[in-house]
């Protein structure tokens, strides 16, 4: 039959080519550009200028594109991370307190292990920082399963405690013995993440975070567990029902959205920093809950979301010199992001009325 | 259907076609309903009855076609232009905030009652004058959530007859009633028609819509199959317009053979989250093939005994033993490992994944099973194979196992829920009002199926308030009334009289 023939067809198209999701994502995205430009030129300064000193700076040289990619490998960490545990129904937003809790075990596990070998030593820190991260969102879990406080309340409260705890450990007992600020000691030249390009300071952690990119892709959609993740947090009654384990999907949501997070922290730490300071993060682990969102948590949809972020971030101040704008104005067209994104599924309510097919 | 005088109907529709994506629910259909006339609206799951009703709320628009009222035609382009016209509809599923009184919800929304300090008074009492007058007894003082179900659709009705409905569509009214309260709404409907309301009712029960409509409207996969005056047709020819042939209900037949038990329920009690207690000591058995039905009126703990035995509550007292073995608050895979299969009542609460594809739903119970798994990962052509075969053993109407089953219609999805439990072949099937919503063709082939896994040697407990359902189908019949069994009986002592006064709570 060529009807179904080109139902498949078309079915095909928006698999593989243009998924309605993609589509409404990068719709939001030019939206909340556009408005960025009115606000721009309601300043009286010219907005093409001002995106192409945005972008030129953070995509238009070597230099710009490995700064972008260095942002983009912590926001993709957490984004990931984020995504899945929504796609569990678990709204975990503490990846902010769960990069720096994972941050601070890997400085820690890295001073531990100096003069070891590099093989042992990075994957050790690696490993302490997602155990590290994982058991920090995991107090959020329990607090859910077991007296059933919502965690979107919990995770952001952790996210304090943890930053003051790493405070205190940087204040004290790590703290660098042979310097008065609040950071740790240097991280010997085995457990930092090797360069990737010569002449930036673009590190491994780039091609962890893709392979963690893939990997999460696979698992979400074609793994069984990654199956059950999605259906409990469809309808866990229903999942339950049908004989899956709820509990065990929801913790897999806490505790992968803390592995990766922890991640995050781990390669800021061992790939740009060097070691544990008290502003490891300005805020990536709340940021990449709008990379999640605009990524459609979808893990690769997710790491071209934290690309485009980055990109943001890295050109901001290059902009606000070379154009006027302040560069505040990058955090106006991140939320504009949300904005849309939310409001976008109002959008079909408002001016279609369409209905699923009744009897 | 057009040798109607049209200029004088209350509403006529014309050639409406309503299509989503690849499925087409409403071709070309047009009938007019006249004021005074109870026009029944026939037709299987997925004939496009309701959808029909939606265009006429306002709920979803037409792609072609037309809709006059009094000879007018019409544009309704939402829920507001459809009351303004006169259109007042009584849903499947109630729309009335359970902490408010009768009256408070009939207030909502509207101007006249005022919008800062509503007469709320004057319009209880406005109320309870136009439900005397229509015999719709209710008590507009009352709390909306204390009402029973019935009460609650006549507030419905009640409320659209307020909002000035000159037209009333009800989306099959008596599938939440019990037969007692569906005997008592008839004459209600009568009275409101001879006043001039006209009135749509949407049915798929054949006894009701010869007992109580003027006209019928018979549809059959979006298109009208036949119009009839009700004193001039049978149920037979109707039956035959809807499904496009010959159906009858299957009925139990031959004496049961039970064989060991496979299901024991032993002074079962569970009190729920609200410390209400739901089922108290409740203990019955079921064999290898033997069908026991529990009767009784919705709401005596029904769905508590069903979700005890599946493993979804936590029962506080008594033991559950599948095939021998305790399963007593034992986690629901565990179940269904042992060959139990669970169709709950609440399809949309507890056995679908509305935004999944039908695949996904299928597969739901079984997705980790070597053959639809391999080192973890999901094996895709089997997967869909799976499905497709389900699709068409069960004749889901669909246009593509990878639609979301929530764009199916009710009697779509129960069937993809019944496929899949029974394409595991389960010892002992737990069916909770697995029939509810469903036409006459689901209905019949549903309880086929049931008969078949009882011939199979499998244990079936069926749980249900549809009495002939019950009657027909069950080799004994245990009677629950708020939460306790009040009797126990066998196939060969079946009689109404006596089934009523157990679920009326007069203990045998």
């Amino acid at each position: 039959m060529s009807e179904s023939a080109s139902e498949a067809a078309v079915g095909l198209a928006r698999r593989w080519l243009l998924p309605r999701s993609v589509l409404s994502g990068i719709l939001c995205v030019l939206a909340a550009f556009a408005i960025g430009a009115l606000l721009i030129a309601a300043i009286g300064r010219d907005p093409v200028l001002a995106y192409l000193s945005l972008f030129e700076a953070s995509l238009g040289s070597t230099n710009g594109l490995a700064e972008t990619a260095i942002r983009t490998v912590p926001l993709a960490f957490c984004g990931i991370g984020i995504a899945l545990a929504f796609r569990a129904g678990v709204f975990n937003v503490g990846a902010e307190g769960q990069l720096f809790i994972g941050g601070v075990a890997a400085a820690w596990m890295g001073l531990q292990l100096g003069g070891q070998p590099q093989w042992l030593v990075l994957p050790a820190m690696g490993l302490a920082a997602a155990v590290a991260g994982a058991g920090w969102s995991a107090i959020a879990g329990v607090l859910k399963l077991r007296f059933r406080a919502d965690e979107l309340i919990t995770t952001i409260m952790l996210n304090y405690i943890a930053i003051y705890f790493v405070g205190y450990l940087l204040h004290g007992p790590l703290q660098d013995p042979g310097s008065p600020l609040a950071r740790t000691a240097r991280l010997a030249t085995e457990a930092r993440l090797p360069m990737l390009l010569e002449g930036t300071r673009l590190h491994a952690g780039l091609l962890l975070v893709v392979v963690v990119a893939i990997v999460a892709q696979v698992f979400l959609w074609r793994s069984v567990a990654g199956f059950r993740l999605r259906a409990v947090g469809h309808n866990a009654r229903a999942a339950e029902n049908t004989g899956m384990n709820v509990k065990a999907a929801l913790w897999t949501g806490f505790l992968i959205c803390g592995a990766l997070s922890g991640l995050a922290g781990f390669s800021e730490v061992a790939g740009v920093q060097r070691r544990m300071i008290e502003n490891l993060s300005p805020g990536f682990g709340y940021t990449a809950i709008i990379v999640a969102l605009l990524g459609q948590t979808n893990p690769l949809g997710v790491l071209a979301a934290a690309v485009l972020f980055a990109a943001l971030q890295i050109g901001s101040t290059t902009m606000e010199s070379a154009a006027g704008v302040p560069s505040a104005l990058t955090t106006v067209i991140q939320a504009l992001v949300v904005l849309l994104l939310i409001g976008q599924n109002a959008l079909p309510r408002l001016f279609r009325r369409r209905a699923v097919a009744g009897s | 259907m057009s040798q109607l005088n049209e200029a004088a109907a209350a509403v006529a529709r014309r050639n409406i076609r309503v299509a989503f994506g690849p499925v087409v629910a409403n071709d070309d259909v047009s009938f007019a309903v006249e004021p005074g006339e109870i026009h029944a609206l026939l037709g299987e799951n997925g004939a496009g009855k309701t959808t029909l009703m939606r265009a006429l709320a306002g709920l979803l628009q037409p792609q072609a076609g037309s809709i006059e009222i009094g000879g007018q035609p019409v544009v309704i382009d939402g829920p507001l232009e459809a009351r303004r016209l006169g259109i007042g509809m009584v849903h499947q599923h109630f729309m009335l905030v359970p902490t408010l009184t009768v009256a408070e919800n009939i207030a909502l929304g509207l101007r006249e009652v005022r919008t800062w300090f509503p007469r709320l008074d004057q319009l209880a009492d406005e109320i309870d004058a136009l439900g005397a007058r229509y015999g719709l007894a209710v008590n507009a003082r009352a709390l909306a959530g204390e009402l029973s179900v019935a009460s609650q659709q006549r507030v419905e009705i009640v409320k659209a007859l307020y909002r000035g409905a000159k037209i009333l569509v009800l989306d099959e009214p008596t599938a939440v009633l019990t037969p007692q309260e569906a005997a008592a709404l008839f004459p209600v409907l009568r009275s409101l028609a001879a006043a001039g309301t006209a009135i749509v009712f949407i049915s798929h029960k054949l006894n009701e819509v010869m007992a109580v409509t003027d006209r019928i409207t018979v549809l059959r996969r979006g298109k009208v199959a036949g119009s009839l005056r009700t004193a001039e047709t049978e149920p037979r020819e109707i039956a035959r317009l809807m499904v496009g042939g010959e159906v009858t209900l299957p009925q139990l037949e031959g004496m049961p053979t039970p064989g060991r038990p496979l299901l024991e329920v032993d002074r079962l009690g569970l009190t729920d989250a609200r410390g209400v207690r739901r089922l108290e000591a409740v203990s019955l058995s079921v064999g290898a093939g033997e069908i026991v039905a529990v009767a009784g009126v919705d709401g005596n703990g029904q769905q508590e005994l069903a979700e005890a035995i599946v493993g979804l509550q936590r029962p506080d007292t008594g033991r559950v033993l599948i095939d021998g073995v305790e399963m007593t608050n034992r986690p629901v895979a565990e179940g269904i490992a042992a060959g139990l299969a669970h169709i709950p009542e609440d399809r949309h609460r507890t056995a679908i994944f509305e935004r999944m594809s039908v695949t996904d739903n299928a597969v739901a119970e079984e997705a980790g099973r070597p053959r639809f798994a391999r080192w973890g990962m999901r094996r895709r052509g089997e997967t869909q194979a799976f499905a497709a075969q389900l699709v068409a053993d069960y004749d889901v109407r669909l246009g593509s196992v990878e639609q979301a089953i929530g764009s199916l219609s009710g009697g779509n999805q129960q069937k993809v829920v019944l496929g899949r439990a029974l394409s595991r072949d389960p010892r002992l099937l737990v069916a909770v009002q697995p029939t509810r919503g469903l036409d006459i063709g689901a209905t019949a082939f549903l309880q086929s199926q049931l008969l078949q896994r009882r011939a199979a040697g499998a244990a079936v407990l069926l749980i249900s308030t549809e009495l002939d359902e019950v009657l027909a189908l069950a080799d004994r019949i245990v009677v629950l009334f708020k939460g306790r069994v009040t009797g126990v009986v066998a196939r060969a002592d079946f009689s109404v009289e006596q089934l009523g006064l157990l679920m009326a709570g007069r203990t045998a």
